[in-house]
């Protein structure tokens, strides 16, 4: 019979948070909104737009990933993307907790075959745009996956991290998604190649790299900016929030 | 050298990196643009600069600008640039640059496909990963062609990390290049079972991709999903393989049949949500397809219709949105089922979670029958008064008119409420469906024509309130219901109590705000009011109310004549003209009514939306040919006006037809038909129309004819919030009605035989409240019933509709590179054309001349074959004795078994394996099935968990199968032996380069006939032969087949098996079972019939031959007597048992060999005096191989245990003497596999 043991991380269900997960927050998160977005297919959509105090303060990382077709793809500009990363934000963020993650395709995502699958974390919004042909449990165990991925390469992220490091998701999130569709859903598979990667990197800048890394080292100590780096030990709250999946 | 390094670095340490440039903008908030054009150019420097670590490192900030939404399209040769480092850091950057920035149109794409090329074959894995990923972003239809055969070759690649990239940019690749799927697509097959769970997945993905769209090409993957399906453990594998299933089943409704069982086994045993979910949805696929007249899938539907109200109920909104989903499925085709779970739907309609309730509105479409719809959409406008949000408020509008018109008005019982609850739908503020409204208004009007006296009154309060509409800009879309407002006041302007007033309120000086198309109605209108009026007062002495309307015409119109719009003026002024004409005539007392009422004399008919492309065009009729000469360059200007006029047209506007009947008509009306016909918008639906009646030629079919029970007074001037007390009288008044009803049930019953229409039987009782008509559309007579425009010609997998199971072209390959110095990398078949000398390349071409030829009567063979599936579902069995070359267990099916198969092999595998009976329990761990069915053809699961438990009429059928099938055999040899040819061709072709594979080898002369079966045990009663297959999806399962034949007169009964288990060889036992139990025979034998059964062994080691000793317990049962019997028997396991024919690439195989990995050994057989294709075709049969590639008298095999060990032979031969140099990396395997070789060709 079916092993339930050796399957993949889809299913959580009920979409279970691990304890040990939790997304620190910083000193002044609350005046920011972060949308984490990124589409997989039809339409590029993707991870992490701002709105409020900061424009643009924050990471906007693009993940386009597949176009449904070609003449949508001509249409897609610069100007659209960032609307489409607007109007999406805009539409996940003045929902409820405790309503579903799902939100029916608008025009702008390329109709009405598409939904949108997101999952708040914190002040964070990952949003996927999907079509019909995943399954949208799914996605939204693959969300999770991500995130966990997150946490485990960047030890215990914050949005911080993915402010400053969006080349960094952008790198763990090929190695999950590529060209619109699912690669791997498996965490540690995920991780180990991201860590290879980073191995290769700091392999290849040997030397060369050590003074580097000591000049931003330093540009980043200091900041107030990074508070990652001033311990604040028990003062760190941790977000209990995470209620949209109980 | 070092220094310089480290003094360089320092250099750059100070530029601004990423971070830095992050931190920048995070810090210049008041002005960012000003800083990061300071930055632009900074970068601007950098790239400059020939470092290539600074360049990557302003590319890396570009990215980051580019996401913030600033144009970096001038950078992409210096992103190329960055690409193509060597270092993979800045290669990283480099990809991740051009896969955000990079589209169809940069031109700079060009220059990458070489980088690209190189990255794909560089030795470091991490190269090749993230130049597939980049690629996967970027690939336009040039660097798909370019570089597809690169591609393809990485999906045999060693590292499953890369074969998982390259499979799954396959699908890009051919979305790219639609020509590279067919002979990409073995390969791509072979995936499926690749051993490495990530790389299955994602050819999973990739073919369920595929698939989705164009589904009749994978009909034949079917069984090789079905045994995934059964087989896999990974949900994410599984949830695709499900979908793909539910896209599939609509084609082939028996699949559905096959694929219930095992679905609802998953159903009941899983614990995912999202599996569960998925095979509920994929169940109801299944039962969409299936005919609804099925009674035993009520259980089914059942099973689902409960699983979905467990996610209904559950707290988790995800789970009770995607509930509801699923059940909108269910609703189309079993509405029953789910109407006794209305209570739960209208549950959900309070959700707060708009999502959901949109969701459940879906439902309510389908759930609403005449005696509820009255009651729902009145609890729907309570909820249009309390929505918020204006889309939900739309979205709640069009439902209410959606669930109101489906399927032509059909629980409408009472059209007075439906219009007034279209009336009060006018209230709303600021929604964008004004024009659906209005569509409905006119549709209801001119379609039921009892309610146009109802309808009118309410349209000329309308007019007269105007102003509550028009009132405020922002309500726009609202103003167009007054467009139908005026038309039918104007239309239907007998039934009007008081038209003079209405005439007011149409000329009011506020109606000149109102949009362009709007007012042009008006003015139009107004002139039929003014008919009606004149014809009104017609016979009156006093003429005096008939002369105050002309002034008021020509005292309001002038407004008209002086608007911008073209065509209100023109209508106005031409109207403002004849009003002052008749105005004269009046005067003079003259009677003019009946000349101005026959101006908009005539019956408007609806018309159906696509009735005017549906009509044929009649023969000689040429459309292109210019009827006069054309026209010259003064007369086309003079077109123009006409097309701007043309074009102000609403969209929304009500299609008629043109009767070309009334002659007598006045030129004006002459001039309205014109307009009608220079049009863009006539005929066309606007979207709101109902549901189209497709019947060609249906005429006026008189719908609900009921007797007309007390109609209601309409109120004099209803205000907006009267409508709902309206609605609320309305309702108790149906109650008592309906009480009324009850009593009149009886005579109801006997009366009136109802046409077309009319809801299910149970609702009889309730009597419309008027005499209704529907019209139906009116449809042109020879109308041509295709309905194909619906496609979308831009939709890239159009050209992916690509038939996959014919076998390949030779003009089919993907293009490969030939000026390419390394020629390891290109594929076989390249270094094949080389060394073949030209003698034997012209042969060659001969042969594929000939080959073509077969391919084609193949081809038609399989038409046919498709053709004759469709006529003879039920009778399958005679399919299957008039296929020729139905799988019988003789030689070719094995060889043909994992190498991809030809077109008729496949569909007739299909076609067997969906008629086929469900095999037995897989707890028994014995598979009986017919002998037809090959293991190996992977066509039949092996085991399936918790199948029906009805083996014995199958075994009788099957037994009988057997019988004729073997006559069949005999007979059909030497047909068949012809027939292997073509056979191989096709697989040479499927596998696209190497065409040199199994193809050639028997080319020469046919080949003798080979049985893998040997004699296990005989005696006077019994014989048994016996064959052992490697098990695909277990490392450590063998299947053993035997035939049992019965050689006595008597009948044979209770077989039983058993064999003495080794601590390495164990026969697979139902659980439960002691160790030293025997397996029962599932079937008896009557006298001279012989079956075939399968036992599963499992094996721990397999590199050492094996003998098991066992017995055969049997009874004899003849007439007089029945006695038993036993028979002792040695199995032997040989080590070739264990390998498994795997086809290999010839890339791959040099791969291997490089690796170091194996362990060499040879052996040299002397004397054989066999043709070298002879010998290769008797490796490959009897021990499980494929010939990787074959060159002279050289060939190179390959083939692989169970447990993944790899065995590669080189086998040469001259003169008698044939050397085999063998690799394995189990070096006593081999030996036991070579000394087996020896033995087989000592035989012989």
């Amino acid at each position: 019979m079916r092993s339930v043991s050796n399957r993949s991380t889809v299913d959580l269900a009920p979409w279970a948070v691990p304890s040990r997960f939790a997304w620190k927050s910083c000193g002044d998160v609350k005046s920011r909104v972060i949308t984490g977005c990124l589409c997989c297919r039809a339409v590029n959509v993707q991870m992490v737009q701002s709105q409020a105090p900061w424009p643009c303060t924050n990471v906007v990382t693009n993940f386009r990933c597949r176009q449904k077709s070609t003449k949508y793809r001509s249409l897609q500009t610069e100007d659209t993307e960032q609307q489409i990363i607007r109007e999406t934000f805009h539409l996940v963020s003045k929902r409820d907790e405790n309503v579903c993650n799902f939100l029916e395709g608008g025009l702008l995502i390329g109709g009405s075959e598409n939904k949108l699958i997101y999952r708040h974390y914190a002040t964070l919004y990952f949003v996927f745009c999907v079509d019909s042909s995943e399954s949208e449990l799914g996605i939204l165990d693959l969300i999770q996956v991500f995130v966990e991925t997150l946490d485990k390469c960047f030890e215990n992220v914050c949005e911080l991290d993915l402010i400053f490091h969006m080349d960094k998701v952008h790198n763990i999130l090929a190695e999950m998604v590529m060209g619109g569709m699912v690669l791997e859903t498996n965490m540690s598979e995920i991780s180990t190649q991201a860590e290879a990667h980073s191995k290769m990197e700091k392999s290849e800048a040997g030397i060369a790299g050590a003074p580097a890394r000591a000049v931003s080292a330093v540009k980043n100590m200091n900041l107030p900016e990074m508070p990652k780096n001033i311990n604040i030990g028990d003062i760190s709250i941790k977000v209990p929030n995470l209620s949209s999946f109980k | 050298m070092a220094l310089k390094i480290v003094k360089g670095s320092i250099d750059r340490m100070f530029d601004k990196n990423l971070q830095d440039l992050v931190r920048g903008i995070r810090n210049h908030k008041e002005d960012e643009a000003k800083y990061i054009s300071t930055c632009i150019d900074e970068i601007k420097q950098e790239l400059k600069q020939d470092n290539i670590a600074v360049k990557a490192n302003a590319v890396c900030k570009l990215t980051y600008l580019q996401m913030l939404g600033y144009d970096v399209s001038w950078a992409a040769f210096n992103i190329v640039e960055v690409m193509s480092s060597s270092k993979f850091t800045f290669k990283r950057i480099g990809y991740l640059a051009a896969s955000q920035c990079f589209h169809e149109g940069t031109d700079v794409i060009m220059l990458t496909t070489n980088q690209i090329r190189k990255d794909l074959s560089s030795p470091n894995q991490y190269d090749t990963g993230v130049a597939l990923t980049g690629l996967s972003c970027f690939v336009t239809p040039d660097l798909a062609r370019d570089l597809a055969n690169d591609i393809m070759t990485l999906m045999s690649h060693t590292k499953p990390y890369i074969r998982k990239k390259a499979v799954l940019i396959m699908y890009k690749v051919f979305l790219k290049y639609p020509e590279s799927l067919r002979p990409a697509f073995p390969r791509l097959k072979e995936k499926l079972e690749d051993p490495d769970p990530g790389v299955q997945s994602a050819a999973v993905n990739v073919i369920c991709e595929l698939a989705r769209r164009n589904p009749k090409n994978y009909l034949s993957l079917a069984p090789l999903f079905f045994k995934l399906m059964t087989s896999s453990t990974n949900n994410w594998v599984l949830i695709k393989i499900i979908k793909l299933f539910g896209a599939l089943t609509p084609l082939e409704p028996r699949l559905g049949k096959k694929l219930i069982e095992p679905l609802t086994n998953l159903i009941h045993s899983t614990s995912a949500m999202s599996l569960l979910y998925e095979c509920v949805n994929t169940v109801i696929a299944v039962l969409i397809s299936l005919s609804s007249g099925m009674p035993n899938h009520s259980a089914s539907i059942q099973l689902c219709v409960q699983k979905l109200r467990i996610l209904i109920e559950d707290s988790d909104q995800n789970l009770k949105y995607l509930g509801l989903l699923a059940m909108s499925k269910i609703l189309k085709t079993h509405p029953k089922s789910v109407q006794s779970h209305k209570d739960l739907i209208l549950q959900c309609l309070d959700d707060k979670d708009e999502s959901i309730r949109l969701r459940a509105l879906d439902l309510l479409y389908g759930m609403v029958s005449k005696k509820n719809l009255m009651e729902i959409v009145k609890k729907l406008m309570l909820h249009v008064d309390k929505a918020e949000g204006t889309t939900y408020r739309d979205e709640l509008l069009t439902k209410i008119i959606d669930i109101c018109s489906q399927s032509n008005y059909q629980y409408i019982t009472n059209f007075e409420w439906y219009i007034s609850i279209l009336v009060e739908l006018t209230r709303l503020e600021g929604t964008r469906h004004g024009h659906l409204i209005a569509s409905q208004m006119l549709d209801v009007a001119i379609r039921v024509k009892a309610i146009r006296g109802f309808a009118v009154a309410q349209m000329a309060t309308l007019l007269d309130n105007a102003h509550l509409l028009t009132g405020n800009t922002q309500r726009n879309g609202i103003c167009e219901v007054l467009y139908a407002a005026a038309w039918i006041c104007g239309e239907f302007s007998e039934h009007l109590e008081d038209p003079m007033q209405t005439l007011e309120a149409m000329l009011r000086p506020k109606v000149a705000t109102l949009p362009g198309h709007i007012q042009a109605v008006y003015v139009q209108n107004a002139a039929k009011l003014f008919a009606t009026v004149l014809q009104k007062h017609e016979g009156e002495t006093d003429s005096q109310a008939a002369q105050e309307t002309s002034q008021l015409l020509i005292d309001r119109l002038p407004l008209f004549v002086q608007s911008a719009n073209l065509e209100v003026q023109e209508r106005a002024s031409c109207i403002l003209q004849l009003v002052k004409y008749i105005q004269k005539l009046q005067q003079k007392n003259v009677e003019v009514a009946e000349e101005v009422t026959a101006l908009f004399a005539g019956e408007l008919n609806p018309v159906a939306p696509k009735a005017q492309k549906k009509v044929p065009i009649p023969e000689g009729l040429d459309l292109d040919a210019w009827i006069n000469e054309p026209p010259s360059e003064s007369e086309s200007e003079d077109e123009k006006p006409k097309a701007v006029f043309a074009k102000e047209e609403p969209k929304h506007y009500r299609s008629r037809n043109t009767e070309v009947d009334e002659k007598e008509l006045a030129r004006r009306r002459e001039v309205r038909k014109q307009e009608q016909a220079n049009n863009p918008f006539y005929i066309k639906a606007s979207p709101s129309s109902q549901k189209v009646y497709d019947a060609p030629g249906v005429e006026h079919i008189p719908v609900v004819q009921i007797d007309l029970s007390v109609p209601l007074k309409v109120p004099g001037m209803p205000m907006s919030d009267q409508y709902l007390k309206l609605e609320e009288e309305r309702q108790q008044k149906e109650k008592a009605e309906r009480k009324k009803k009850e009593k009149k049930k009886k005579r109801e019953k006997r009366g009136k035989g109802r046409k077309a229409d009319s809801g299910p039987e149970s609702e009889e009782d309730i009597t419309p409240a008027q005499h209704v008509d529907i019209v139906t559309e009116e449809m042109p007579e020879n109308a041509l019933p295709s309905d194909d425009d619906d496609k979308d010609p831009n939709d890239p997998h159009r050209a992916l509709d690509i038939d996959l199971d014919k076998p390949l072209a030779d003009s089919e390959k993907l293009p490969v590179r030939t000026h390419r110095p390394e020629v390891l990398k290109s594929p076989a078949e390249d270094r094949v054309s080389e060394s073949v000398p030209p003698e034997t390349k012209k042969k060659s071409s001969k042969e594929k001349k000939e080959k073509k030829k077969d391919k084609e009567k193949d081809r038609k063979r399989s038409k046919e074959e498709k053709k004759k599936k469709k006529k003879h579902k039920e009778v399958e069995e005679e399919l299957l004795e008039s296929q020729p070359e139905e799988p019988v267990q003789s030689e070719e099916t094995k060889e043909a078994a994992a190498p991809p198969t030809s077109t008729s092999a496949e569909a007739s595998d299909l076609d067997f394996w969906l008629s086929s009976a469900p095999v037995p329990p897989a707890a028994q761990e014995v598979t009986v099935s017919s002998s037809a069915v090959d293991t190996s053809s992977a066509a039949v699961p092996e085991s399936e968990p918790d199948e029906p438990k009805d083996t014995e009429p199958e075994d009788t059928k099957s037994s009988k199968h057997k019988k004729k099938k073997q006559k069949k055999e005999k007979e059909e040899k030497e047909k068949k032996k012809k027939k292997r040819h073509h056979h191989h061709h096709h697989h040479g072709e499927a596998g696209g380069e190497d065409s040199v594979q199994n193809g050639t080898v028997e080319e020469e002369e046919p080949l003798p006939p080979m049985s893998n079966y040997s004699v296990l045990a005989e005696n006077s009663f019994i014989k048994m032969v016996y064959d052992i297959q490697g098990n695909h999806q277990d490392e450590s399962k063998v299947v053993v087949s035997i035939i049992f034949e019965n050689k006595s007169d008597s009948f044979l009964k209770s077989m039983e098996f058993n064999v003495l288990d080794s601590l390495n060889s164990k026969l697979q036992r139902p659980e439960g079972a002691g160790p030293h139990d025997g397996l029962t025979v599932p079937f008896q034998l009557p006298p001279g019939v012989s079956n075939e059964a399968r036992f599963v062994f499992s094996v721990q080691s397999i590199v050492m031959p094996q003998k098991l000793k066992g017995t055969l317990t049997f009874i004899v049962k003849s007439d007089e007597s029945s006695t038993h019997e036993k028979l002792d028997f040695k199995l032997h396991f040989t080590c070739t048992s264990y390998l498994i024919t795997t086809p290999c690439y010839s890339d791959a195989y040099a791969k291997l060999l490089e690796s170091g990995d194996l362990k060499g050994s040879s052996l040299r057989l002397e004397g054989i005096n066999m043709p070298f294709h002879h010998l290769l075709a008797r490796i490959c049969f009897h021990h499980h191989f494929s010939v990787v590639e074959r060159i002279d008298s050289c060939a190179s095999m390959y083939s692989r245990s169970i447990q993944g060990h790899h065995v590669c032979l080189l086998v040469k031969t001259s003169d008698q003497t044939v050397s085999i140099d063998a690799k394995c990396d189990e070096p006593s395997l081999l030996g036991n596999v070579l000394d087996e070789l020896k033995q087989t060709f000592s035989k012989c």
